[in-house]
């Protein structure tokens, strides 16, 4: 296998690995934190408008680790440099 | 597949191009800017007030009450800022209903440079409210030995806030530009009301933490004599 089909191959691989790995821990933070709020709201109906705000800024963070891997994957995809750089040079061959 | 509107380029002379994030980002300056005017023109203070006028009083007080609730004690000295980053990217994320809008916030540029600008404004309310000496000392808390820590974070919550608001904008606009290649009648219209939903949801998390930074910056470590007024 030459250097563009390893590069490919991999890229495809590592995307596909990246979400799917990086979506289960925060789905299960997320979960654990919503629980947890419906539980205090429950007890104290009252601060309500405390509890909720908090829950939306922790699942934000949370969201955020799953953004990072989203992003990965996607340069990966969209963006790649090792396989824009195989590609530029494998034109650069087939030009000459 | 475009990945963010810097690569829709409307204008190219040379060097300068004139790409979709700068022409919508002037776009959306403009409209907040004239729109703010014009409502502002003519302000009353009775009973009887135009509807934008009721419009602005509910956005600026509820922000208002929002940073206070955050712990900052006098929200107007803070609300110029947190206020202006909530109602651009809230509007950068309404304005997606526009056929032919893309969101400007979905270029990394236009987030890391928001993100920049709580990076610098952190240490300036910080610097106003407790003076040089005593904001550079609480990055010593609580030992000395969590000086690079703190720096280390500093660094990197700026960098989580770019981050954050750039995958989240543009994961929305990928998903609906995919589906439209897939299934172009109803599906895409729903993830463009998700991607209303988590847009203004994103608005409101990167005012709030940079609130949360601001005041975690300005809270008085030690008791203040009560001869030290601030004005």
């Amino acid at each position: 296998m030459d250097s563009i089909t390893i590069i490919a191959v991999v890229s495809i691989i590592t995307a596909g690995l990246t979400i799917a790995l990086g979506s289960i821990g925060p789905a299960l933070g997320e979960g654990r934190a919503v629980s947890t709020a419906l539980t205090s709201l429950a007890q104290q109906p009252d601060a309500s408008a405390t509890i909720t705000r908090t829950l939306f800024v922790g699942l934000a963070m949370i969201e955020s680790i799953a953004i990072y891997c989203f992003v990965v994957s996607m340069i990966l995809i969209f963006a790649n440099p090792f396989w824009n750089h195989v590609i530029a040079g494998a034109a650069k061959v087939a030009g000459k | 597949m475009r990945l963010s509107p810097d690569q829709l380029i409307f204008w190219q002379h040379g060097f300068f191009k004139l790409n979709g994030t700068i022409v919508f980002t002037w776009g959306l300056m403009l409209v907040l800017a004239v729109g703010s005017k014009l409502i502002t023109r003519k302000l009353s203070t009775d009973l009887k007030r135009s509807r934008w006028q009721n419009l602005l009083e509910i956005v600026v007080t509820g922000i208002e009450k929002q940073i206070e609730d955050v712990g900052l004690k006098h929200p107007e000295k803070y609300i110029g800022f947190l206020g202006t980053l909530f109602l651009f990217v809230a509007l950068a994320a309404l304005c997606t209903i526009i056929p032919g809008y893309e969101p400007p916030t979905g270029s990394l540029s236009t987030t890391a440079a928001l993100a920049l600008c709580v990076f610098l404004a952190v240490p300036l309310f910080g610097i106003e409210e407790q003076g040089l000496g005593g904001y550079l000392k609480s990055y010593m808390e609580p030992t000395v030995i969590m000086l690079p820590f703190n720096i280390i974070s500093e660094l990197s919550r700026t960098l989580a806030l770019a981050v954050r608001l750039f995958g989240n904008m543009m994961s929305g606009a990928m998903i609906i530009a995919i589906l439209l290649t897939i299934t172009p009648f109803i599906f895409p219209i729903v993830m463009t009301l998700l991607g209303l939903l988590t847009g203004m949801v994103q608005a409101y998390i990167f005012s709030i933490l940079a609130a949360v930074y601001i005041a975690a910056a300005t809270r008085t470590r030690k008791p203040k004599p009560a001869l030290a007024i601030k004005t």
